[in-house]
Formats: structure tokens, sequence, C-alpha cells
């Protein structure tokens, strides 16, 4: 189980590193998410009130959104030198490759996530300090089921001619669940109701991560093929 | 030739589900003849469900055995499946117009039966864009068990959603008991689109086989 978990680790840490030094992935992201604020702006026009309306959506459409330029790189770095053949040929269970490449797209989405908070809070004047930490909650529970789905289907469309295409005509219905959930408890969230008020939508969350969890790890290895 | 058989079968079988729909059945008391569309919209999302359920046993089976032959039925079930899942969107709609009042409204079902509709159009997608066999086969069969165990997710989400929104249902009050030759004629109708899917099913695995490089 430890080396299980030592490979995980290892491909997280191989894209945090290549990452962090070729800034390839999450400079774009940000300055899309900066991007995508003044399109929902230029959208819904100056009144505050509707922008305040469709807030939970509006956020969740930003997550999805980067979350389709993002979760869609996820295996194309693989294809550059062979190191395809390099995850193929890797001794063990091949789940473990999945778990470390779902790690790196949660992480990378905390950080967009973040980041589209921050520039929702400082452009439209709102302010979410007091509902924080339910937020957090109802992002992860979120993001870890549009990643669990991305990272699969990102497996599969790196191997694909029309990959931009097939990427979220694959992931845009699958995750109507998770967007269903995740928008309807931000809002009870940020209408500042107890966390409790959307236990449903939360055990919904949580129900729908571990179906797609258990079905990307059972499978995955028939996707890494190639 | 079987499948021949089942196609003749079928016309039958239709032929006396639209007898039983149109004549047999009586006029429906508060809907009117409106009420008789049901005799293809029932009968259609069962059949889907039937075709989704192939998808899945053939998508597993092609993990597990990698014999091209489950392959070609989760293939031969999830294109009448989408065809099925469609009819059902369509006869709903022009169900819902005079219903209704309009041709679409995001009732808990009807988009729960979209998103289906959308997952397997997406599936069907994925089989186009692939030309090597196996890989194709491998990830529509990953895509295929997804969006399966997705559908119960799918479902109680979309409901939720409808409740929470809207709290009195469109449908209004429960449906009250079904007279027999109403249920007679779903009956014969519903058996009739199960050999119509059959058909398609047998008639698509053989064209499946005519059309791999190596035709064993």
């Amino acid at each position: 189980m430890s080396t299980y978990a030592r490979r995980a680790w290892m491909i997280l840490w191989k894209d945090v590193l290549t990452e962090r030094r070729s800034k390839e992935s999450l400079n774009a992201l940000v300055f899309f998410s900066l991007l995508l604020l003044f399109i929902f702006q230029f959208a819904l026009g100056p009144d505050r009130a509707r922008v305040e309306a469709a807030l939970p959506g509006l956020l969740w459409l930003g997550f999805i959104l980067a979350g389709l330029l993002g979760l869609g790189r996820t295996f194309l770095i693989e294809r550059e030198n062979e190191c395809w053949e390099g995850l193929v040929l890797t001794p063990g269970d091949k789940s473990a490759i999945y778990l470390g490449k779902l790690a790196g797209n949660v992480l990378v989405m905390a950080v967009v996530e973040a980041a589209l908070l921050v520039l929702f809070a400082v452009f439209f004047g709102l302010d979410f300090t007091a509902a924080l930490p339910q937020l957090a909650i109802v992002l992860t529970l979120g993001t870890l089921g549009l990643s669990a789905l991305g990272t699969l289907f990102g497996a599969i469309a790196a191997q694909v001619r029309a990959r931009e295409l097939l990427f979220p005509v694959l992931l845009l219905p699958a995750v109507v669940p998770v967007l269903l959930g995740s928008v309807s408890a931000t809002q009870t969230v940020l209408l500042g109701q107890p966390l409790g008020e959307a236990a449903p939508w939360l055990k919904l969350l949580a129900a729908a991560d571990l179906i797609y969890l258990v079905v990307g790890i059972l499978t995955f290895e028939f996707v890494l093929e190639g | 030739m079987a499948a021949r058989a089942l196609g003749w079968l079928a016309i039958v079988a239709l032929v006396g589900g639209l007898g039983a729909a149109l004549g047999y059945a009586p006029r429906e008391a508060v809907q009117g003849n409106v009420q008789r569309i049901m005799y293809l919209h029932v009968p259609a999302v069962l059949t889907a469900y039937l075709a989704f359920g192939l998808v899945v046993v053939g998508s597993v089976g092609y993990l597990l055995t990698r014999r091209p032959g489950w392959d070609r039925m989760a293939l031969a079930a999830a294109e009448p499946g989408v065809l099925f899942t469609g009819v059902t969107i369509v006869s709903g709609s022009i169900w819902g117009k005079p219903t209704w009042g309009t041709w679409w409204t995001w009732d808990a079902r009807l988009t729960s039966t979209a998103v289906l509709f959308l997952v397997y159009v997406g599936y069907l997608l994925l089989r186009g864009m692939v030309e090597e066999p196996d890989r194709r086969a491998r990830y529509a069969a990953v895509v295929g068990i997804l969006g399966a165990a997705n559908i119960p997710i799918v479902h109680f989400s979309v409901k939720w959603w409808r409740a929470l929104h809207q709290p009195s249902s469109i449908l209004g009050p429960e449906p009250s008991p079904v007279a027999a030759p109403i249920m007679v004629a779903l009956l014969v109708n519903w058996v009739a689109f199960t050999l119509l899917f059959a058909y398609f099913f047998a008639k698509r695995i053989e064209i499946a086989r005519l059309e791999e490089p190596h035709a064993g």
C-alpha cells in the first residue's frame, strides 16, 4: 500500500515540479479567469443585484470553463518524449497514476478557484469571508467530482485527434449532477444559511465523488494502454 | 435470417400495437386523444433503458475478455438506445404542448432523460472519433460504464433540483388507477418496441461484423 501511495505521490510531484518550472498552465488559467470575469460583467450589465442573484451559477460556470481548459490538458504533457510509454511500463497498479494525476488536477483547480473568488470579491465588491469555511467544504466536494471525471476523460481525449471537441462533449453531460449539487449548495452557503440546509446536496456530491472515483480507479488501466 | 424473422415479427407487433393504441384502447377521460401518445412514449423509454443496460453488459464484457463481440453488442445497443431516447423526448414534447402548453419545460424527468440522451450522444461521438478498433472499444466501454453509473446520480440531482425550486410538480395529483384496456394496449406496444429493438440490435451486430477489416 505504501508503494502504491508513493507512486501516486511521485506522479503528483513530477507534475507540480514541471508546472512550477514551466508555469505553462496556471498562469494562463488565472489570466483566463480574469477574462471570464470581464465576460460575465459585460453579459450581465452593471446591475449589482443581478450579479449577486446569479453568483453561485457564475462561480461554477467559471470553474467549469477553467476546468475544460485545464483538465483537458492533464495528459498532454505525457505525449511528449514518449512519456506515455513510461507510464504504461510503470510496474504495479495503474490506478496510482490516475490518483496522482487527479491530485494534481485538484490542486490546479483549487488555485484557479481561489483566484476566481478573489477576483469576484474585488471586482464585484463581494465579501466571502463569513461563508468561507462552509464554502471550502462545498468547493472541495464539487472540485473532487469535476476533477475525477476530468482526469479520466482527459486521458481518453489525449489520444484522440479531435481532442478539444471530444473533451467537453464527454465532460459536460456527465458533470451535470456535480454542477447542480455544487451550485445549489453554494447558494445556500452564500445566503448565510447553516451548512445543514445543504446536507442533501453535500451527500449527493459525496456519493457522486465516490462513484466517479471508483469507476476511474477500476477503468483507468484500460485507458492508459493508449 | 434470424434478424429478418425478428423484423417481420416486429412489424406485425407494431401494427397490432397501433391498432390497440388507436382502436382498442378507450379515449382517456381527462386528456382525450392526446393521452394516446403514451403508447409510443412509455415503450420507447423502457426500450431505451433496456438498450443502455445492454451497453453496460457489452462494455464490462469487453474490458474483461477483450473479445470484439462484446464491443459490437455495446455499439448495437447504444445506437437504437439513443434513437429511442430521442423518440421519448420528442413524443413527450408533442404531448407536453397541448397538455402543459409548452414544448419544453425543465421538468425533472424531462431534464434527466435529456441528460441521458446527451451522455450517450457523447458516447457515439467518441466512437466516431477513434479509428483503431481495440482502442475505440476500450474508450467507449469506459465511457459507457461511467454513463450508466452516473444515471442514478443524475436522476436524484435533477429531481431535487426541481423539487427545491418548485414544490408542487406540474403533473399534479396522483395518477388514477389505469383501466385494463389501456394497460393491454401499453403492453402490446411494449412488446412491439422490444421486438423492434431486437431487430435493430441483431441487424446492427451483423453490420458491425461486416464493417470489420477481417470479417470472420
